[in-house]
């Protein structure tokens, strides 16, 4: 038991915006209206925010463990985590070590995190790892768009069996939704090519185009009441002038719940590079005008970082622009992978470019019930580097003077200048934290009303926006004190958010053949066993078409 | 005044003591230097565990004993000296930014890794990957002097970006691996596909090397750069032939898979 004085409490879920309140929490890790007895914090003159959600980031699975393997330099001169009594060894940095990653977000006040891509092959490795990240709960979201057995119903237009294949998968995988990346360019990929505009076709296939994917997935998951919706990576990533791409893809999401991925990264105007620029401008109109649609902001910071992501088309290209290393994975006829180690750099004007776009677009979307705080980990930069990009977010002197640095080209290609919106502590709270969560569908998350998650964060208010938020005074998950004094207390386990969309009975049999087909590995091994998630916590499909 | 730290023990495993650097020393009270931590395997012990100390609060330090397991020593040290009168092990001055080592003894692998500055002298043989790049990394030794007396081990200045090795005895296979500038002088030549995908640099043999098929040999010549070399050489005790009449250099240009534009002299005695 729990009780917890004095604080300003921003509690965007509730409309409570700063005022001073108590916060109960009983013995089950909820929060109460009242308790009797227990420890007191006081907690005056302190902030008080809902524990943070993480709705896009890569923090376990095949892709990350191999860009682990592929950054043995980072590892030397990275945070060193030593062993002790409550803690476990491991590494920060770029791709930090499973155990290091929980400490490291739940230093930083987060409490929920969303692992936003998992091929159904390296399930059961990713919820292996997932169990070694403490502290968190964890969500996962499963690769359907390139996957060639949905594929191969979509272009038959058997639209009720895709719809079975992808609910089969979801429920394989143990995950908690849909991911889609580079519809159909993935699968084409693997011919050679790629498909970056909604109408391309798509090697391998006759009539299928990535916008018919878009729109069929968008469907599948509206209609298997997936607490999530689709969370799409759209075509054409990172190129110049893919703005025309992302608006086409979103005009193909019209009447549909959809979440865009890292939007900064397909944002851009320009016809090459020489001449790339931002085009948040169109994309914010968008967002403002269709409260149907979220998305995360996938920031770039200016430093060493490594790419990650199963566009693989787009990160052969990236590997070419940059010379460096370059890892790619075939993930059978699910997806594919690709991993770049890259260094965004101020003097360079495409990172330059892409640096203002990311912060532009969560200035210039209106609601941020809309546009939530991410880096795309450890695409943009890494997770532990949030708290830069609040700073940025709530001081617009510190961010004219960081536009001060950059090279003078980049006059007439971006649009930050122009903007002086500052976000209060209510916004950062709601893009941090209780936009995330209900966008994942995560109702007790993010939310600090009675009955919900006790997951909390406490702040000293400071002037240094940065350094307030990268050292809570404590964290708070379920109820437990794991952070006080910046020192990490407890360790407990966190847990994992599952669904299990309804499919029809016939669909193993429908899979088997197919599979056996397709796959090197037997049938009978393929789905990941509920017994092999540690902590599930099962969430129900929500009816969206009954309403 | 110095610092003097005489090896008490064998390590068992490895001993990690990057705080032998007069970086960490240079403030600090007798006591303090013994209460120092150094990793002996896993186990955190006190310096004082292992080694007997000597003075304090000096840039000298000058440490006896067969070292062989001690690790790290004048890591990222940027000033003063270190002394051993003993062998070494592995990443002797790494990360280093400036200051002098001097080893009267043979030293492992990994010695000047990535270091961007300073000296170190290795009077016995040393092992493999000296001023080279770690495991993953972009470039090695970015500047310094590394001079080994004896014989070196496989990837000497691997991924050197700038500096100078030189080697009195032979060394290894894949001497300047993926070099990208910088200069390797061999005394005794080198073992096999020396400058394999070298990008920029200049390797000096002094003895005929076995030259890999994607080097093509450009001219005989005398460079002036030689001169220059061989007079700021000559206090180190080493002799860089450079004058017409005592010989030519022959020059390959290579590492033409990559494609490359580094060089490899090898001197020919008139």
């Amino acid at each position: 038991m729990l009780r917890i004085t004095g604080g300003k409490i921003y509690d965007p879920a509730n409309g409570i915006d700063g005022h001073v309140r108590d916060i109960c929490i009983n013995d089950r890790g909820k929060i109460v209206d009242s308790v009797d007895g227990g420890r007191t914090i006081n907690a005056s003159g302190m902030i008080i925010f809902p524990g943070g959600v993480d709705v896009h980031t890569h923090v376990a699975g095949g892709a990350m463990n191999f860009a682990r393997a592929m950054t043995p330099e980072d590892h030397r001169r990275t945070q060193a985590f030593i062993r002790t009594q409550s803690r476990r060894s491991g590494l920060g940095g770029m791709a930090p070590t499973t155990f290091a990653t929980g400490y490291l977000y739940a230093g930083m006040g987060f409490t929920t995190v969303n692992e936003a891509a998992v091929p159904v092959l390296s399930a059961r490795h990713t919820h292996e790892e997932l169990a070694d990240i403490p502290i968190v709960d964890k969500a996962t979201l499963t690769l359907m768009a390139n996957n060639e057995i949905m594929l191969d119903q979509m272009e038959a237009g058997e639209y009720e069996r895709a719809k079975n294949v992808v609910a089969w998968y979801i429920w394989a995988a143990k995950s908690y939704g849909v991911k889609a990346v580079n519809p159909g360019g993935v699968a084409a990929w693997k011919w050679g090519s790629d498909a970056k505009q909604m109408t391309d076709s798509i090697d391998g296939y006759n009539s299928l185009t990535p916008g018919k994917i878009v729109t069929m997935l968008a469907t599948i998951c509206d209609d298997l009441g997936l607490p999530h919706p689709m969370h799409l990576h759209c075509n054409n990533l990172g190129a110049p002038g893919n703005i025309s791409t992302t608006l086409d893809t979103l005009k193909h999401l019209e009447g549909h719940r959809a979440h865009i991925a890292h939007s900064q990264y397909h944002a851009y105007g320009g016809d090459d590079w020489d001449t790339m620029c931002s085009a948040t401008a169109q994309l914010a109109e968008y967002f403002n005008t269709h409260p149907n649609i979220t998305t995360d902001a996938g920031a770039v910071l200016f430093g060493d970082t490594v790419t990650i992501t199963a566009d693989g088309p787009w990160q052969h290209l990236l590997y070419k622009l940059t010379g460096r290393k370059w890892g790619n994975l075939d993930v059978e006829n699910e997806t594919g992978c690709g991993i770049v180690p890259y260094t965004y750099r101020p003097s360079n004007l495409v990172n330059a470019v892409q640096w203002a776009s990311g912060l532009e677009l969560m200035l210039l979307i209106k609601n941020p019930w809309q546009v939530f705080l991410s880096t795309d980990h450890p695409n943009g930069g890494c997770f532990w580097r949030y708290p830069e990009i609040i700073q940025l977010l709530m001081c617009a002197d510190f961010r004219n003077e960081c536009i001060a640095k950059l090279p003078d080209k980049i006059k007439g290609r971006i649009t930050l200048p122009e903007i002086d919106r500052e976000y209060t502590l209510y916004e950062v709270a709601t893009s941090m934290s209780a936009g995330p969560a209900r966008a994942l569908g995560l109702t007790q998350k993010g939310n600090l009303g009675v009955g919900c998650d006790a997951d909390i964060v406490i702040y000293e208010e400071e002037d240094d926006v940065a350094r307030m938020f990268s050292h809570p005074r404590y964290v708070i998950k379920a109820g437990e004190v794991v952070i006080e004094d910046g020192e990490i207390r407890e360790t407990p386990e966190g847990r994992e958010f599952l669904v299990k969309p309804s499919y029809a009975p016939e669909t193993d049999e429908f899979m088997r053949p197919r599979f056996e087909d397709c796959y090197t590995m037997s049938f009978e091994n393929y789905p990941v066993e509920i017994e092999r998630i540690e902590n599930p916590n099962m969430q129900e499909c929500i009816n969206a078409n009954e309403d | 005044m110095t610092i003097n730290l005489h090896l008490k023990q064998a390590p068992s495993v490895p001993l990690e003591a990057e705080v032998l650097s007069p970086n960490v020393m240079a403030e600090l009270s007798n006591s303090e230097i013994r209460a120092l931590v150094v990793y002996h395997g896993k186990r955190q012990v006190p310096l004082e565990e292992f080694f007997d100390v000597d003075g304090e609060r000096s840039y000298e330090l000058i440490i006896h004993g067969e070292l062989n397991k001690v690790r790290l020593i004048g890591r990222a040290m940027s000033r003063g000296t270190v002394t051993v009168h003993g062998s070494v092990g592995m990443h002797l001055g790494a990360l280093m930014t400036g200051g002098r080592i001097e080893v009267h003894g043979d030293a492992s692998d990994w010695i000047g890794a990535e270091m961007k500055n300073g000296f170190i002298h290795v009077h016995g043989n040393a092992g493999g990957q000296i001023g080279a790049a770690y495991r993953g990394a972009l470039a090695g030794m970015k500047n310094g002097t590394i001079i080994v007396d004896g014989s070196a081990g496989l990837e000497v200045g691997m991924r050197m970006r700038r500096g100078t090795i030189i080697l009195g005895g032979p060394a290894k296979d894949f001497t300047g691996l993926q070099m990208k500038g910088g200069t390797i002088i061999l005394q005794s030549g080198a073992e096999i596909r020396t400058g394999a995908w070298m990008n920029r640099g200049t390797i000096i043999s002094m003895k005929p090397l076995q030259m890999m098929p994607t080097f093509a040999y450009a001219s005989d010549f005398n460079p002036t750069f030689t001169n220059v070399y061989a007079k700021q050489l000559k206090p180190h005790g080493i002799d860089l032939p450079f004058a017409g009449s005592d010989g030519t250099y022959q020059r390959f240009a290579g590492d033409l898979s990559v494609p490359g534009k580094g060089e490899i002299l090898v001197w020919q005695p008139a």
